[in-house]
């Protein structure tokens, strides 16, 4: 490479240009991405190519699945059988506590004049396989758009939340989890109703509250669960419990730091809630809205060319 | 001295071979790993290989592309494995001629290099976004796809050794 070729023998710009010319192009497709979040369009585009890869890639290990789910011995089918329904004897039995006290809450409700909120519907979901990024704490789920899937929409498993919806494709949707370090929650202690924000703790698998105050009222133990005043979690979900407090003289803030109440890294099956008011878009959805706004213009030109032409 | 101790005249390579080793790399990429950060980038490997045996069919413009599908592919930031790509294939077109004198498993000390470079490009840019640092278990997948070098090496060099019609006095 370093030596020069003559003129005839020339295979177009030098090495050096051309590793400059892409990487400064790579560099702004992650500025583009990182910091504006521009790029969800070209992402669809390219992912028309790497779809079916994708979908011939993850072939082997569903088929796997099925057939052990085939093979699942008697004996272990009707163990699990009585588990489940011991399970739902307890379930209904709270089902009819939560229903009398749901039909007392709507009534008091009422009285107060507050408004009614709408229960949202929940898919169940299979996850399928851990996300490919080793700096982010994802996980992929087998429903997509294809299955009514939005970005943002929470997500369950039997013992409290588990994530968010924050990338659908067709028919998977990646959900980032609570321990992701990007990833927050509002909540609130759910014996003195104090408020906070979760934000994740990333590789150590715990949650912590930020900013909240030093002489904050908040002990070992304290079960925390989503305040849903963002709008996209329900409130009451159970999230996380309290494990360690540090108040430390030196600092304004608190130090708490909560273990997941859901399988975060565990199970495997999930719902996903459509979120039950009308949510405030999550960052990516805003930002692809933003995005798309070439669109929307055209269509308020065309409704005003609709508008003028009878 | 000699470039490899025996060599044989290769045939030319068919670029069918070079795009459908490529799509087998992205399959094996895309395969459900339970932990991505321990296998090898297989797409990587894949390019350092044609990268170091045809710089002329194989450069830049086709790595930066197989960057941007394993950025889609992966659902990572998009342009990380692009930019790491580009690097990944300069410094193999760059250290060609080089790595070519060696012996496979001298080879695999050299693609060693060039992989942990290309992850490490991938985690400055990912720190830099803000992401954290998940640990140095990020260095076994490189080292893993070297340590797959000479088997990689056989297994592509294969469509190129076999001879179109059996001629006993020909060298080929």
């Amino acid at each position: 490479m370093e030596h020069t070729p003559p003129a005839f023998f020339k295979r177009g710009p030098a090495p050096v240009v051309r590793l400059t010319f892409f990487a400064l192009l790579s560099l702004a497709m992650i500025v583009l991405d990182a910091r504006f979040r521009y790029a969800e369009g070209l992402r669809g585009a390219i992912s028309l190519a790497t779809q079916p890869l994708q979908l011939v890639a993850s072939a082997p290990a569903a088929a796997l699945h099925r057939v052990s789910n085939f093979f699942a011995s008697q004996s272990q089918l009707s163990a699990e059988n009585a588990a489940l329904r011991a399970k739902l004897l307890e379930a209904t039995l709270a089902a009819q506590h939560l229903e009398a006290s749901a039909a007392e809450g709507a009534r008091l409700k009422l009285l107060l004049g507050a408004a009614e909120r709408l229960p949202g519907s929940a898919a169940p979901a299979e996850i399928i396989y851990g996300g490919r990024d080793p700096f982010s704490r994802r996980v992929l789920v087998d429903k997509g758009t294809r299955d009514g899937v939005r970005p943002g929409s929470p997500v369950v498993d039997e013992a409290g939340v588990v994530g968010q919806v924050t990338r659908v494709h067709a028919l998977l949707a990646e959900v980032t989890l609570l321990t992701d370090k990007d990833q927050a929650i509002p909540v609130q202690i759910a014996r003195n109703g104090l408020r906070a924000v979760a934000f994740g703790g990333g590789t150590s698998g715990l949650l912590e509250l930020r900013y909240l105050a030093a002489n904050a009222e908040v002990v070992n133990g304290d079960r925390l669960i989503t305040s849903g005043i963002d709008g996209v979690y329900p409130p009451g979900l159970p999230v996380a419990t309290v494990i360690r407090v540090e108040r430390d003289a030196t600092n304004v803030f608190a130090h708490v730091l909560c273990q997941p109440a859901a399988g975060v890294d565990r199970g495997r099956l999930v719902l996903l809630l459509t979120p039950s008011a009308t949510p405030a878009s999550p960052p990516v959805e805003a930002a692809a809205e933003k995005g798309r706004d070439k669109p929307s213009t055209k269509s308020r030109r065309q409704r005003a060319k609709d508008a003028r032409g009878p | 001295m000699v470039p490899e101790r025996r060599q044989h005249i290769l045939l030319p390579v068919r670029l069918s071979t070079i795009v459908v080793s490529f799509a087998v790399a992205l399959l094996l990429n895309f395969l459900p790993w339970h932990n991505v950060a321990l296998v090898p980038d297989f797409v990587a490997l894949t390019l350092t290989f044609w990268c170091v045996r045809q710089p002329h069919l194989v450069g830049l413009g086709a790595a930066w592309a197989l960057g941007l599908l394993t950025d889609v592919g992966n659902g990572v930031l998009l342009g990380q494995h692009a930019l790491s790509f580009s690097v990944l294939a300069f410094c193999a077109i760059t250290l060609s001629r080089r790595i070519l004198w060696f012996g496979l498993w001298t080879q695999a000390l050299h693609v060693a290099a060039l992989l942990l470079l290309a992850q490490a490009v991938g985690t400055v840019v990912r720190l830099a976004t803000g992401a954290e640092f998940p640990g140095w278990v990020l260095a076994i997948g490189p080292l893993g796809g070297a340590l797959l070098w000479p088997l990689v090496s056989l297994l592509l060099l294969a469509p190129q050794r076999r001879a179109l019609e059996v001629d006993e006095t020909r060298p080929i």
